[in-house]
């Protein structure tokens, strides 16, 4: 296992080395001590690597990952996980607002909370909460899957475009265009493989689903009052 | 004809049309009210406003000598982004092309603004909806937009940038999003924008992840870490709050701030947030450049002025003002034949006659520049249009050099305030120039009057 202290060594040389390992790097496993609410930590890696980030971090943590495991082992900023391609994030601690934004693959878990705007404009990423979300959270979510195992604040997935919800809570309010749907077949099997992967707590036939009625697709002047 | 006297002889009045009601006025009422939508169409404010056209270079005099055309060198070159960036962008002229997207052009009218820029020897934008593959090989200087919708947003296209320009706002639609309507939402536009074919795409108006200038500083540094450090960072914005936002995106580590006015043209926008939000580009460069220097970052951060340029007088006129580079986007548009009346016949067809086609976002344009229709597309040939744009670069290239060198200047830069007259008192004030045969301009610090 590789260690870095943040603190002592800086941010440009952690990031810097991170983008160095190869896709076959022998040095798979990074522990990065000393975070101390850092922004940027980890941000633009695009190997199989694991990062164990041994603290809380700032904004952007994760920031466009591909391929990397990031573990942070405490609660993470605003912005973690934005715009991440693929690879895995998961955050012990809570998660601040805009988790996860116009991610288009991956899986980002949460074992606490997230907070307002989780998984805003989400472009094909997973995200999974073992606690409750904010408001306007997948506020013009485009597709990936928002899972969520407590409850979602007010208007969940308002202006959504093919994004879908799985709450297993309350829903405090829908957005925009934002109804809830049937749950089919493939939707408890998705679910069923996805809380595999993530870890959490929860059984597939608790969740209810959620997704755009696709009434505002088209503009419509009769529409107006709805936004 | 008309009578001139009533039935019982007495004179009618002249008819008169209104000033307030004219015939334009009552044209958007009766389309209002039978359509009950607002009106969107593309470009930029069409009003007039007060513009570089009313500005003069006063050339050289017995104080002032002026430089041999042809013989004696005036430079054009320009380096954006040296402040951070390990890898500045050196560019042979002050003029680049604006972001325009894949999505309101086609991928052969990207590629043409690739090849001119390349050929003229600068650099072009990629826009709302991602880098096509033929964009990035025909540009030699490409500037990746990171937008608030991230359409086509991914790290790989980013590292591929020679530049990273944060659209904040654009001058056609300060405080707006943008709408790319479902009849351009071809398979391949869809695609790169992860939404189903054929839906409007709505572009949100501010970042989905950051907002304001502290916000704006941790955004900055995550960008640079991803891309080590090397490539410069714009920041744009409409020409709304011109000094503070200038202020604000240099407090936050751009490397450059791109200010655009309100005649920068849009793909589609509301035809109300066009024509009535946001600042004309001659109003905006000054208080800007003031932020700089009340900085210390004028030359150092750079200014990158867009909205209306359209000769080398406009660029000439932005550099006196202390512009460092202007970006051109509606104008490359014509160079490479938008509006051109040899389709004067299909224009009428759509209502309108060349010049002012502005129904952009429809996906109709007879010159096959702002659409995604396979059958239009063909009848543009992006090399030719690359061969066209490159030939109105150097035009406007050597013009801006012309006045110059009438100035006594042997680098466009050199070029200053002191060089200019205005024609008018709105001019006056905005540029901080004299107005023509006096000394003076509304505002002027210790004058009284």
């Amino acid at each position: 296992m590789q260690s870095f202290d943040l603190e002592a060594q800086g941010l440009r040389a952690l990031n810097s080395v991170l983008h160095d390992q190869a896709a076959n790097t022998n040095q798979t496993v990074w522990e990065i001590n000393n975070p101390k609410g850092s922004h940027a930590i980890a941000v633009g890696l695009d190997a199989p690597i694991e990062v164990n980030v041994k603290g809380s971090t700032g904004y952007y943590c994760g920031g466009m990952n591909k391929q990397a495991t990031i573990h942070v082992h405490g609660s993470a900023g605003p912005g973690t996980g934005e715009n991440m391609m693929s690879g895995k994030i998961v955050i012990e601690g809570d998660a601040s607002q805009y988790l996860g934004a116009t991610a288009h693959g991956g899986l980002i878990v949460v074992k606490g909370n997230a907070s307002s705007r989780c998984g805003i404009s989400m472009k094909g990423v997973n995200i999974v909460v073992q606690g409750n979300i904010g408001h306007m959270s997948a506020f013009m979510g485009q597709s990936g899957n928002l899972v969520v195992c407590g409850d979602a604040g007010d208007a969940l997935g308002d202006s959504c475009y093919e994004a879908r919800f799985f709450v297993r809570g309350s829903v405090k309010s829908l957005g925009a265009d934002c109804e809830k749907k049937e749950m089919r077949a493939e939707h408890l099997e998705f679910l069923k493989e996805i809380i595999a992967e993530s870890g959490v707590d929860a059984k597939p036939e608790e969740f209810t689903r959620y997704g755009s009625a696709r009434t505002l697709y088209n503009f419509d002047v009769d529409n107006a009052g709805a936004y | 004809m008309m009578n001139s006297h009533d039935d019982k002889g007495i004179p009618h009045t002249t008819p008169r049309q209104s000033a307030t009601f004219t015939a334009d006025v009552n044209s958007d009422i009766r389309r209002a009210a039978a359509t009950g939508i607002y009106d969107i169409r593309g470009g930029g404010a069409k009003r007039k406003v007060p513009s570089f056209d009313d500005l003069l270079f006063m050339g050289a005099s017995i104080s002032r000598y002026p430089l041999e055309g042809y013989r004696e060198k005036c430079e054009t070159n320009v380096t954006i982004g040296g402040l951070h960036a390990s890898n500045p962008i050196e560019l042979d002229i002050p003029i680049t092309i604006a972001g325009m997207s894949f999505g309101a052009l086609s991928g052969p009218a990207k590629e043409a603004l690739g090849r001119g820029a390349s050929m003229a020897g600068t650099s072009t934008t990629t826009g709302d909806g991602g880098m096509t593959p033929e964009e990035r090989g025909h540009s030699n200087k490409l500037v990746y937009q990171y937008l608030p919708s991230r359409y086509g947003m991914n790290p790989d296209d980013l590292r591929k940038a020679d530049a990273i320009e944060i659209v904040v706002g654009q001058g056609a639609k300060p405080g707006g999003g943008g709408m790319l309507l479902g009849q351009k939402i071809s398979d391949r536009v869809a695609g790169m924008r992860n939404l189903p074919k054929g839906i409007d795409q709505r572009s949100a108006c501010r970042h989905p992840d950051w907002t304001g200038p502290d916000d704006l500083e941790i955004k900055i540094l995550e960008l640079r870490e991803i891309t080590g450090w090397k490539v410069p960072i714009y920041v744009k914005v409409a020409g709304a709050r011109p000094y503070y936002d200038t202020t604000l995106a240099i407090k936050a580590g751009a490397d450059a701030v791109v200010l655009d006015g309100m005649q920068g043209g849009t793909a589609a926008t509301q035809d109300v947030f066009i024509e009535h939000v946001g600042q004309p580009t001659l109003a905006i460069v000054r208080p800007a450049v003031q932020a700089l220097q009340d900085l210390g970052m004028h030359r150092k951060v750079q200014l990158i002025l867009s909205g209306g340029i359209r000769s080398g007088a406009d660029v000439a006129k932005a550099m006196a003002l202390g512009a460092d580079a202007v970006a051109i986007g509606t104008a490359a548009l014509i160079a490479l034949g938008d509006n051109d009346p040899k389709y004067e016949a299909e224009y009428n067809a759509l209502g309108t006659t060349s010049g002012a086609y502005d129904d952009w976002h429809e996906g109709r344009d007879p010159a096959g520049i702002t659409t995604q229709d396979p059958e239009l597309m063909k009848r543009f040939d992006p090399i030719e249009g690359g061969r066209r744009l490159k030939n109105y670069l150097k035009v406007m290239t050597l013009e801006a050099q012309t006045i110059a060198r009438a100035c006594g200047k042997n680098h466009l830069h050199n070029l200053e305030p002191e060089d200019l007259v205005a024609l008018t008192m709105e001019a006056a004030a905005m540029a901080k120039v004299p107005l023509c045969g006096t000394d003076w301009y509304p505002g002027k610090p210790n004058k009284s009057y």
